[in-house]
């Protein structure tokens, strides 16, 4: 008996602390995402008459947002995969005694804000930061172009920003490749070209699997970076929801958006994995 | 040129090959030409320098100094995948991600070459596995992978495969069998096998040719019954197999055999056999050639008295006895148990005698005790 009991036990907690802070306020939002306006009411009260239409509502207005929302997670996401490949290939197999040095620098971020970190973004591609003068000078962009307050910005910051979670499942992916199968590669007359895409790739997809999804879900749903690093031209889906909930005290449609948020989330996340075939990968 | 040197074929030639790192030289001034054809063992002990050597061959270490070449064909400098050369690597090293027969047809694929499934399945059938095309690597024990990374590198029919210990990991009874097997499948696909070894006795069973190395050089190279009956060195007698070197003088000649003088005992030596410089010597006897006597029953040969039993273990197949010489040193003797009963006691005043064809001489200078401390059972080399 006690022996069966013990795992019950061991996950209580766990469990507990999900209901309290996870199920129960997806219920309360489920919930809120269905009511009106109390017709005559003060602001902020509403009642429940599962008014489903709010859903259609609520994603008809703010379709475009929802499309930035994941075309700029999509471009960060791959974005970060490109840049961290490389680096955590780099720390896993060319970095010697470096190697735990390097981790904690890919983390070292973390000490300071995220937000603070974010800001640091708009200095960095102000007018006064090293980025616009030296882009001019070459002519790459014209003297009126700016970066702050665009699109580039808040892709930047999100790539930025997301970076290490892309980094650290890749390097523990590519750090478990058996450096002797690289050779055997080699010694089985494939080129570098050819063994990265046959035997460090493939040996390495539960890493781009994580990395990609750690990185493109937060990204989805994002606020800070378009809020900060962008204008109301670069508005993303968590920036309306933020400004519905706290601003406008539109509850319903803020709940509303955030189903539709999380369901698309969800659909493409399996889509994915299906498609990645994780499973087979172990 | 990458096509030249893929299907260079012939006779592999190390050319004073040296490789260093920082101020440790891994292999000194290495030349030897390995024939075609052949099964060639390196054996040493760890870090000896046997496994740089192989990555050499193989294109994993580049030289520091020093030409490797394949018939006619210089390849020091050339990438791995353009040398006609496969190796079964330590551990393996079998792709994880890919299917048994995805992992033997690797090789084939990258040369783009036809029947790739007719291949991969002729060389299932050579290792006796066909049944687990379609498994992957971990579904398969290690005697079961270590023939699938031997069927890897064969499969590609290269000029030259290389055997990094293949047979470290797996449990004494099957390395044995697949020691016949491995010698069994070169001859049946006769390509030229290097095989890079701690373990004396595997090199024994399986090699033509057995370079025994030694701190970056080659010791002694030779047949294994060449390096066992005839060793040059200390070196050589003490890690191939067990020997028992005795301080002597060489005090005259009759005929083809040298007279040396053992603390006061004559015997004689082949002098095809020895390898000394000057007078001071150690004539060398390995342990199962000896026969012990009680003091009166007549013996042939040479003889060394006044010897006494120190102890006695009874192993099954054989007796091993240690006998303590009158100048103090002990002797081993190896007995085969012919007739069932160890018949001699602790304590036992014996003659030790043995044909004397069977002596070799060593220099006199040499540390007699030289390749008998080694470790050969250390497996990480390098």
């Amino acid at each position: 008996m006690r022996k069966i009991r013990t795992p019950y036990l061991l996950l209580l907690p766990g469990f507990a602390f999900l209901f309290t802070f996870f199920i129960l306020p997806i219920i309360n939002l489920a919930q809120t995402s269905t009511q009106t306006k109390i017709a005559g009411g003060d602001t902020g009260q509403y009642e429940q008459t599962l008014r489903f239409a709010n859903y259609f509502d609520a994603f008809v207005e703010n379709k475009e947002q929802f499309g930035r929302s994941f075309i700029y997670a999509l471009i960060a996401t791959l974005l970060a995969l490109a840049i961290s490949y490389p680096l955590a290939y780099a720390i896993a197999f060319k970095s010697g005694k470096y190697k735990n040095v390097l981790l904690v620098l890919v983390v070292a971020p973390f000490f300071t804000s995220f937000l603070l970190r974010t800001i640091a973004w708009k200095q960095i591609l102000g007018e006064e930061g090293f980025v616009v003068p030296t882009l001019r000078t070459f002519g790459i962009i014209s003297e009126s172009t700016t970066l702050t307050s665009t699109s580039f910005a808040v892709v930047m910051g999100m790539t930025y920003n997301f970076l290490p979670f892309m980094t650290l499942p890749l390097f523990a992916s590519i750090d478990r490749i058996d450096p002797r199968t690289l050779e055997a590669s080699g010694d089985l007359y494939a080129n570098g070209y050819t063994t990265f895409r046959k035997v460090t790739l493939p040996l390495s997809m539960p890493g781009v699997v994580a990395g990609t999804l750690l990185t493109f879900i937060p990204a989805a749903g994002d606020y800070v970076n378009a809020a900060i690093l962008g204008s109301p031209n670069t508005k993303m889906l968590g920036n309306v929801i933020e400004s519905r909930y706290f601003k406008v005290v539109d509850y319903p449609t803020a709940a509303a958006l955030s189903f539709t948020l999380m369901a698309a989330i969800l659909i493409l996340v399996t889509l994915y994995i299906r498609k990645a075939g994780t499973e087979e990968l172990v | 040129m990458v096509k030249a040197s893929i299907e260079a074929r012939g006779d592999l030639r190390l050319t004073r090959l040296t490789k260093t790192y920082g101020d440790f030289t891994a292999v000194d001034d290495l030349s030897l030409t390995i024939p075609k054809g052949s099964f060639f063992a390196l054996l040493g002990p760890s870090g000896c320098g046997k496994t740089t050597t192989l990555r050499m061959i193989a294109g994993l270490e580049e030289p520091t100094a020093g030409s490797i070449h394949l018939g006619e064909t210089d390849i020091t400098t050339t990438k791995p995948y353009q040398r006609p050369i496969n190796t079964v690597f330590q551990n393996y090293a079998l792709f994880p991600h890919l299917t048994i027969f995805e992992n033997i047809a690797f090789g084939l694929r990258r040369r783009g070459k036809s029947d790739v499934k007719e291949a991969v399945e002729k060389v299932l059938n050579l290792v006796e596995l066909p049944h687990l095309a379609q498994r992957k690597p971990t579904q398969l024990s290690g005697g079961q992978q270590q023939r699938i990374a031997l069927a890897r590198a064969i499969v590609n029919r290269p000029a030259l495969l290389l055997l990094d210990e293949p047979l470290g990991a797996l449990d004494l009874k099957l390395r044995r069998q697949m020691q016949i097997e491995l010698k069994w499948i070169q001859k049946e696909v006769g390509l030229t096998f290097v095989h890079v070894t701690h373990d004396q006795e595997e090199a024994m069973t399986m090699a033509d040719t057995i370079a025994v190395m030694n701190e970056g050089q080659i010791e002694q190279m030779g047949s294994p019954a060449d390096l066992y009956d005839n060793p040059e060195t200390a070196y050589v007698a003490n890690f191939l197999g067990q020997s028992n070197l005795i301080k002597g003088t060489i005090s005259g000649n009759d005929g083809d055999s040298q007279i040396v003088d053992l603390y006061g005992q004559k015997i004689s030596l082949p002098k095809s056999r020895s390898h000394a410089v000057d007078n001071s010597t150690y004539a060398g006897i390995r342990p199962e050639k000896f026969r012990i006597s009680l003091l009166e029953t007549p013996v042939k040969g040479n003889v060394l008295s006044g010897g006494k039993i120190e102890d006695v273990s009874y192993i099954g197949v054989s007796t091993q006895y240690q006998v303590e010489m009158p100048w103090g040193q002990e002797l081993m003797v190896f007995e085969q148990n012919d007739d069932g009963v160890a018949p001699f006691k602790k304590g036992d005043a014996v003659n030790i005698s043995w044909e004397p064809t069977f002596t070799f001489g060593l220099r006199g200078d040499e540390d007699a005790t030289a390749g008998s401390e080694v470790a050969p059972e250390v497996l990480d080399e390098e």
